[in-house]
């Protein structure tokens, strides 16, 4: 069935949810199933990166089934395009939650699609998993946050420029839009605690999709040439990449003199790069898919036959999906229904494998414990491995490096507190739900 | 790389068979074999110990072996830990020893694994390689050798340095060699050594250079280093003030170059809408999917012939400019010629168009990104000195794109087909009746556009990521540099490209790129309230109709 299924949603991603729907339910029976909702982008711009996960939660969902399912039910998966479209993920939220009745929902890539949504899963109480790496300052009751917090991306992999290469210059490159603007915002608050000066920081923001990269990339050299060793912190998102490593090749700037370390470059990026004019530069992940374990060698096993494509790559957000699912289910086990506030208690401490080896564990903030990997780009497009923290960084919804938000602090555990933004001065919980 | 690798294997092995005793070869070749066997370790920090201890060994084996890890093409036995060179066979790999240079057979990839480097390795990799190149017999060797030393002023080559110098004969690697001393000597206790240095650097054309005079010159102002000798302060003073005003007017040519460049993307997407757009009047919403044809033909040439990615890029022109070409014929013939004089309808049948194009492409070829190669001659830069250097594949493009522009203006003023073209688009009714096939004309006149805007899209794939959406991103641009250019003017293409590229490079060190995209939208919305007709604005009779 899932062949027919996915090479029908190939095709055809604008009749993607009619499709599943007829088919799945031609199967079995509405009412004996437990309903998984999928809700990432499989046309417009953000297809290129979500249309992986929702394979993903297919392929999760296939693999739980084939176990035996759920509390002795079938899982079934209802698949929707919101079409990259913002306000289209809340509507089909909505869908989801009051037509089909899903039990769990599996999505979001940018965060405004996550924004987005929100209003509408806390006002139908659904339960949502987000797998991506995002700026925090969040915490909701119906999200789980299963990608990285910056205190689990960011930060580590300043220390690690700082620390053990020695970098003493930082530029601070993004595309200018929420997500970059927040972590450079709490990146330069940290560099400047660690006492780097005003000088030394070089801030610049592009607008989306970028292209002429020639006049940044020669400031940078410029600013590089100082005498003290200089990298570049880059949150530039998706498509802006491919030029601006060929600009810095192409000018003669190489890994070793300034290096860049990219959060929003994996290995699923690379596979669309010619990844000459990268090696040796460096991303900051917590799962790369040249990471030696049993437990990856196994999923990209699973991954390789459930796409029937031996060339098809992992990535972070796929471990974060992975991760969620594992949770959820183990949960639901746990909490023995489906209901959304018992398995929500239910998933705090929760602990399931990492495919780095290590265990992630669900924590009241609603994010995880991640181990933080530093990893050179390889001609392959694969990650060597240079760098990774002794033991799982905690999640933290809140930063501590802006003043504003280290005095809030997430629980949704602790009865006195059950709350996203907890003021620790005030001792209260502000107006805002999330 | 390879054939400097095989050169060296050559000379090794001569040295290893013919040279010594054999019984002193053995012992010698063993203990090297043991000095480099650290390479098969994990850690970094070992590897960078071997380094280390083999580059103090004077020994000619040594830099084919730093030269080959450098590249990444050193490999290891698994079984003894030997460390070999490779080369491809069919069968795996052709194993060579780094220590004896005898011949190991065979074997299977498996077999071996690659020594891996990071960057604080490769660094000090090209260190040690440039202390031992600063002794090449190659000029261009020499001279990169001096720029490395530039960069990473390493005092342990002050002595090479100072022999290379005396020897030295060309003047252009002369002075970078003095260059590279100068750095070292510049923290030198001796004032005569610190005033040497700074006559040394006067007039040398470098960012390094700039930057350290800088440096040295806000240390003596802040107060936290103390310069001693007067001569040497006012030397400094005046080399810096040089190198400054250099600097500055360098820096005014690469904004040049850089305008021109981003005039060129701009020109080249836009050429095609200004024949389907400016002298035929259709709003073709489907232009940047023609572009993205274009770059999609590209890739799949490049996968055809992998063997040659250099003539590849060669190929993909005549080949982008059919694929492009017929799609645009074939839309013109399905949709667009039903909708002439129905400009609002138009517009959102190509807009459809365009979205159907897009979704074709992802189902195709999945909606990731395809990797384009970069052929060699399309990489790296044109160094004209420290200050400037202009990037080969931006050069191209600049030159490409006004060869395309004239070949068309040729093509429009001088061909049957190019008389037909503009009879058709002056007047219809009466150059029909002269016999002309208008539809045809019309057909061939929007494959023609649509064809340019392939070639664009081959020439777009070597400077962006080749993605259904690479259209998207092109679009607005070339609307803008048309309606501002003239609408049905060329000239006022090229001017509104170059303009507009120029200007924006020229705001963006001040302004930065979100900022200076508003700006440039800002003036053309004021400049088309004044001017509605563009720059270079039609006259005529015909003007109307």
């Amino acid at each position: 069935m899932n062949k027919t299924q996915s090479k029908w949603m190939k095709s055809m991603t604008g009749a993607a949810v009619a499709a599943s729907l007829s088919l799945v339910s031609g199967i079995t029976l509405a009412a004996d199933t437990i309903k998984v909702g999928v809700l990432h982008s499989l046309s417009g711009t953000m297809a290129i990166s979500e249309t992986t996960l929702k394979d993903t939660v297919l392929m999760l969902v296939e693999d739980q089934n084939k176990k035996g399912g759920l509390l002795g039910k079938k899982l079934e998966a209802v698949v929707v395009d919101p079409a990259s479209n913002w306000p289209l993920f809340a509507e089909k939220t909505r869908d989801l939650l009051e037509k089909e009745k899903v039990d769990v929902i599996f999505g979001c890539w940018t965060s405004v699609s996550r924004k987005s949504v929100l209003p509408v899963i806390e006002e139908l109480n659904g339960m949502l998993f987000y797998p991506v790496q995002y700026e925090g300052e969040e915490s909701s009751k119906n999200v789980f946050y299963t990608g990285a917090a910056p205190n689990q991306q960011a930060i580590p992999a300043v220390d690690y420029l700082m620390n053990e290469v020695g970098v003493k210059r930082w530029v601070l490159a993004g595309t200018d839009y929420v997500y970059p603007r927040t972590t450079n915002k709490i990146l330069e608050a940290y560099l400047k605690k660690k006492g780097v000066a005003e000088k030394d920081i070089m801030i610049n923001y592009t607008p989306f999709g970028h292209s002429d990269w020639q006049t940044i990339v020669s400031d940078l050299k410029k600013f590089g040439s100082a005498g003290k060793k200089t990298a570049v912190v880059s949150t530039i998102n998706g498509d802006a990449n491919v030029p601006f490593y060929k600009e810095l090749a192409n000018q003669g700037v190489s890994a070793e003199d300034i290096p860049v370390v990219a959060f929003s470059v994996g290995e699923e990026e690379l596979s669309g790069f010619d990844t000459k004019p990268l090696v040796g530069h460096l991303a900051a992940w917590n799962y790369f898919m040249s990471v030696d374990s049993k437990e990856n060698e196994e999923f990209i096993k699973k991954w390789h036959a459930y796409i029937k494509n031996e060339k098809r790559v992992t990535n972070d957000p796929m471990e974060a999906t992975y991760i969620g699912f594992n949770m959820w289910a183990k949960a639901v086990e746990k909490a023995k229904t489906t209901d959304v506030d018992k398995v929500r208690s239910a998933m705090y401490g929760i602990k399931v494998p990492n495919l780095t080896g290590g265990t992630a564990e669900m924590l009241p903030n609603h994010h995880l414990t991640k181990p933080v990997l530093i990893g050179e780009i390889q001609e392959d497009g694969q990650f060597a491995v240079v760098w990774e923290t002794e033991k799982e960084v905690p999640g933290d919804a809140w930063t501590d490096f802006l003043t504003e938000s280290a005095k809030i602090e997430a629980d949704w555990q602790d009865p006195k507190i059950m709350c996203g933004n907890y003021n620790t001065e005030t001792k209260k919980c502000s107006g805002q739900n999330y | 790389m390879n054939i400097n690798r095989g050169v060296w294997l050559v000379v090794i092995s001569l040295l290893v068979l013919v040279g010594n005793n054999p019984a002193f070869a053995e012992e010698e070749t063993s203990s090297f074999r043991t000095a480099i066997e650290g390479f098969s370790s994990s850690s970094f920090s070992k590897k960078a110990k071997v380094i280390e201890n083999i580059t103090a060994l004077e020994d000619d084996r040594v830099l084919p072996i730093l030269e080959t890890l450098l590249a990444g093409d050193l490999y290891y036995q698994k079984s003894d830990k030997r460390i070999v060179f490779v080369t491809e066979v069919e069968e795996g790999y052709q194993l060579t020893s780094a220590d004896s240079g005898e011949d190991l057979g065979v074997v299977s990839k498996r077999d071996v694994k690659k020594v891996v480097t990071n960057n604080g390795l490769r660094k000090q990799l090209r260190t040690q390689i440039a202390g031992y190149k600063l002794l090449s017999k190659k000029k261009d060797i020499r001279l990169a050798a001096a720029d490395d030393l530039i960069k990473t002023p390493s005092p342990e080559f002050l002595e090479v340095l100072n022999k290379s110098i005396e020897k030295e004969s060309e003047a252009s690697v002369k002075e970078a060699l003095q260059a590279a001393r100068a750095v070292i000597l510049f923290d030198s206790e001796d004032p005569a050594d610190r005033l040497q240095a700074v006559s040394d650097m006067e007039g040398f054309p470098n960012k390094y250079i700039l930057a350290t005079l800088q440096n040295r010159f806000n240390q003596i102002e802040e107060g936290t280093y103390s310069e001693p000798n007067a001569l040497v302060r006012e030397e400094l003073e005046a080399a810096l003030k040089g190198l400054r005003s250099q600097a500055a007017w360098y820096k005014f040519i690469e904004d040049l170059f850089f305008g021109l460049s981003l005039g060129s993307v701009l020109l080249l997407a836009a050429i095609g809408l200004a024949i389907t757009f400016g002298v035929m009047g259709v709003i073709n919403m489907a232009h940047g999917e023609m572009i993205m044809l274009g770059a999609y033909t590209t890739y799949v040439i490049q996968l055809i012939m992998p063997n040659s990615i250099g003539a590849s890029i060669l190929v993909a022109i005549p080949a982008a400019f059919l694929v492009s070409g017929l799609m645009g014929i074939l839309i013109e013939r399905t949709v667009i010629r039903h909708l002439y004089g129905r400009p609002l309808e138009t517009l959102l049948a190509t807009f459809g168009i365009s979205l159907i194009l897009q979704q074709l492409v992802r189902s195709v070829f999945s909606p990731l990104n395809r990797s384009v190669i970069t052929p060699d001659w399309l990489s790296n830069s044109l160094v004209v000195n420290g200050f400037l250097s202009l990037t080969y594949n931006r050069l191209y493009i600049i030159l490409f794109s006004l060869l395309v522009l004239f070949g068309l203006m040729l093509l429009l003023k001088k061909s049957f087909f190019g008389l037909q073209m503009r009879a058709v688009t002056q007047n219809r009714a009466m150059a029909s009746s002269m016999g002309i096939r208008t539809g045809w004309v019309d057909a061939l006149t929007f494959g023609l556009g649509s064809g340019i805007a392939g070639i664009a899209g081959v020439a777009l794939s070597q400077l962006t990521n080749v993605g259904p959406n690479l259209g998207q991103s092109y679009i607005i641009d070339s609307f803008l540099v048309v309606v501002f250019g003239g609408v049905g003017n060329l000239w006022g293409t090229l001017v509104a490209a170059m303009g507009l590229g120029v200007a924006n490079k020229f705001i963006e060190p001040v302004a930065g790129a979100v900022l200076a995209k508003i700006l440039i939208l800002i003036f053309i919305i004021l400049f088309i309230q004044r001017r509605p007709r563009g720059l270079f604005a039609l006259k005529g009779r015909f003007v109307e109709g």
